[in-house]
């Protein structure tokens, strides 16, 4: 996939003059977040939840080594593949090579993250096999040629509207009288186009939400139940997971579904959750002959044993980034990579390099939304900062930013000219706003000013104040 | 080889050579062992009010069900369901024996097919392992006689489930597939009301590409699911 992280800025400053998008990103997040919400409160265990999900996946990660054998051993009993792959070079060739051995030219795709950070459609379709997405919101994406803008819901960026022209455009057959004035015209669509593939295809691609190491079973998490005709109609599944999906036990799995829906779409839980495994058993009149599971390295094991071991909890929810004022304002496409928002800004640099993602940890409010409703308990906040000061080791800021930097740092170490200095560029403000509450625009600060108003000091210095209040006791 | 490179790599992560023998059977120990962890108490109910509650929670996720007295009544309770539905007097029902044993023939009216979902099937009657009271959610491991595509391909989902087969947790039906099955099928759907999708504009539409419509024909075997709460 092409990386954009490094034009970050350029990227969100177009995404804030886009109407379009503006549009689809304000109708949509009120949505997940009074859900959630509403979910979170049904479930008077959810708090106590949060803190075993978090040390079930501690637990696993302690002994990844030992679980991804197990698991592998179990899916290798029940008649199945694994291929374990380090690199996405390796996984890529791994699919292509399967694909190939079942003589395939269609393959069919449940919505997959790990397969949009292995480019997987793109390789196929450079060896000639044709990948279909069918999840609805991936099918528009490859439709438009676009990338997701999120990690539960592809089309996160689009309106209605949108959706109308893109299949007036692609299914040539369609009459030009049909009317699609309700979602349900557009579903009805999409579900008779996407039922001929389903039928046609040789090969399932699905992801996982899971692996379980007890039963070799791997795990699918749906509400428009294409996963499951994914990887039940074609001869072959094919499963791509990640080294950090494995759990333990079945038991460990229902412990973090239960965090999984009600802090991914708020349902209590979704519709469709699939375990797998191994391929057709003697007597059974459906299901794929073969079953392979492609496990994916590609950068986790490094982070192992650093700072940003606990980013390797994620369940891949997307409540931050549907709680993240700056993903609010900027949409998906804006990180410039597959994964986006606060666990994006986390992980991107992890897996392409801090010299390419850099600008992600610093596009945040450091408002802590994230961690307070991340199912898994993970730190985002504290690995944003721990990329910023690699960041800043590495001298990869820009110069102005670290003379301003060392320009605080002399002030802060300094309280009595930092005090001074305050009062005195409080008061400057103040004298410049002329009875404004905000500046729009001001010399210096446009990189600010641009995507939000400056507010002017309101009273005195907070050291000012406090000095005041305790005087006054 | 990859497989060792990765583990390898993982250990150097952990800062460890391969697990000691002890803790390899400390954590095979968990595995069997496969503890629970904390259940929502929400389900924890007696028998009549765990039943209401699987029903409450299958009707808030949009299907639907019926409660029958005896198995008997299937075959009629079906065909009145199509009929209510304007819905053709045709589906294709699980080769389970439960279902086969039924006397279909006293509804010469219904076409019934005992075999595997097809793409233009418009109706569906699928055997139900478990229901799972906490979330309204139906079990449904493949085998033979309970083939996958029954519950994918239809526009209309008939789940036939006996009353003394709801439980309350999903570890509770984990522990009764181990019971009964032993090994894992090749797949266990967990099945919560009828498909649907919220991709455009996350906005809610029931009837994505699984059925339309999830109705569940709820046979009361089980007394103690009876006496009012
Ligand atoms: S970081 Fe936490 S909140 Fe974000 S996607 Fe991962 S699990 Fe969900």
């Amino acid at each position: 996939m092409h990386v954009t992280s490094p034009a970050f800025k350029e990227n969100a400053a177009r995404a804030l003059g886009d109407p379009g998008l503006q549009k689809a990103l304000g109708k949509a997040k009120g949505a997940f977040l009074q859900r959630r919400a509403e979910a979170v409160a049904r479930l008077p265990e959810f708090e106590a939840l949060r803190d075993i999900g978090r040390d079930i996946k501690n637990h696993t990660l302690a002994h990844l080594d030992f679980y991804l054998e197990t698991f592998a051993a179990n899916v290798e009993r029940a008649g199945g593949t694994v291929h374990w792959c380090r690199t996405a070079e390796e996984a890529r060739a791994a699919v292509l090579e399967i694909c190939r051995a079942a003589g395939a030219k269609t393959v069919t795709k449940g919505k997959s993250m790990i397969s949009e950070e292995l480019g997987i459609n793109a390789h196929l379709e450079a060896h000639g096999i044709r990948p279909v997405e069918t999840d609805l919101g991936e099918y528009i994406i490859q439709l438009r040629r676009e990338t997701p803008s999120h990690i539960i819901a592809p089309a996160f960026h689009l309106n209605r509207e949108d959706w109308e022209a893109d299949f007036r455009r692609a299914h040539t057959d369609l009459d030009p009288d049909r009317v699609f004035h309700e979602r349900r015209d557009i579903l009805a669509e999409a579900r008779t186009k996407l039922r001929q593939q389903f039928l046609a295809a040789d090969v399932g691609i699905t992801g996982a939400n899971f692996l379980i190491a007890e039963t070799g079973s791997s795990v699918i998490v749906t509400n428009e139940g294409n996963g499951d005709l994914t990887q039940t109609l074609p001869r072959v599944h094919i499963a791509l997971a990640s080294i950090e999906k494995v759990v333990p036990t079945l038991e460990d799995c229902v412990s973090l579904l239960r965090l999984l829906a009600r802090s991914a779409t708020g349902q209590d839980f979704s519709v469709y959750t699939t375990f797998s495994t191994g391929g057709r058993r003697p007597g059974d009149l459906d299901g794929p002959q073969e079953y392979h599971v492609v496990l994916v390295d590609n950068g986790r094991s490094e982070m192992l044993g650093t700072e940003f071991q606990e980013m390797l909890r994620c369940i891949r929810c997307a409540a931050c980034m549907n709680h993240c004022p700056v993903y609010g304002a900027v949409g998906g496409h804006s990180y410039g990579w597959v994964y986006p928002g606060p666990m994006g800004s986390v992980l991107t640099p992890s897996l392409i390099g801090v010299d390419k993602a850099g600008h992600l940890p610093n596009a945040s409010t450091f408002c802590g939304k994230c961690e307070s409703v991340c199912p898994v308990k993970i730190p985002l906040p504290k690995m944003m900062r721990h990329w910023r000061e690699r960041e800043f080791e590495r001298h990869l800021q820009p110069g102005a930013a670290r003379g301003s930097l060392a320009l605080w740092a002399w002030f802060a170490r300094r309280p009595q000219a930092y005090r001074l200095a305050t009062r005195a560029a409080v008061a400057l403000l103040r004298l410049l706003a002329r009875g404004r509450g905000a500046f729009t625009s001001f010399p210096f600060a446009g990189g600010w000013t641009a995507g939000r108003d400056l507010p002017v000091p309101q009273g005195r210095t907070f050291m000012a104040e406090y000095a005041a209040r305790q005087r006054g006791r | 080889m990859s497989r060792e490179a990765i583990l390898s790599a993982i250990r150097r992560g952990l800062k460890r050579g391969p697990l000691p023998p002890d803790q390899r059977l400390m954590l095979e120990a968990r595995l069997a062992a496969h503890p629970r962890h904390l259940i929502p108490a929400r389900s924890r109910l007696p028998r009549a009010e765990q039943v209401a509650l699987f029903i409450r929670n299958v009707e808030k996720e949009f299907g639907s069900v019926r409660r029958l007295a005896d198995a008997r009544e299937v075959p009629a309770a079906v065909a009145e369901f199509l009929a209510a539905q304007n819905l053709p007097p045709r589906l294709a029902i699980a080769p389970h024996p439960e279902l086969i044993g039924l006397d279909w023939s006293a509804r010469p009216m219904l076409q019934v097919e005992a075999r595997r979902g097809a793409a233009e099937d418009a109706v569906s009657l699928q055997h139900g392992f478990a229901g799972i009271a906490e979330t309204g959610t139906l079990m449904l491991p493949s085998a033979p006689e309970r083939p996958t595509t029954l519950n994918l391909l239809p526009d209309t989902a008939l789940v036939f489930l006996r009353a003394s087969r709801i439980l309350g947790a999903y570890e509770e039906a984990f522990d009764l597939l181990r019971a009964e099955l032993g090994a894992m099928p090749r797949n266990v759907m967990l099945v919560t009301g009828p498909s649907r999708s919220a991709d455009i504009e996350q906005t809610l539409e029931l009837g994505a590409h699984g059925p339309r419509r999830l109705h569940i024909l709820l046979v009361d075997d089980d007394p103690a699911a009876l006496s009012a709460p």
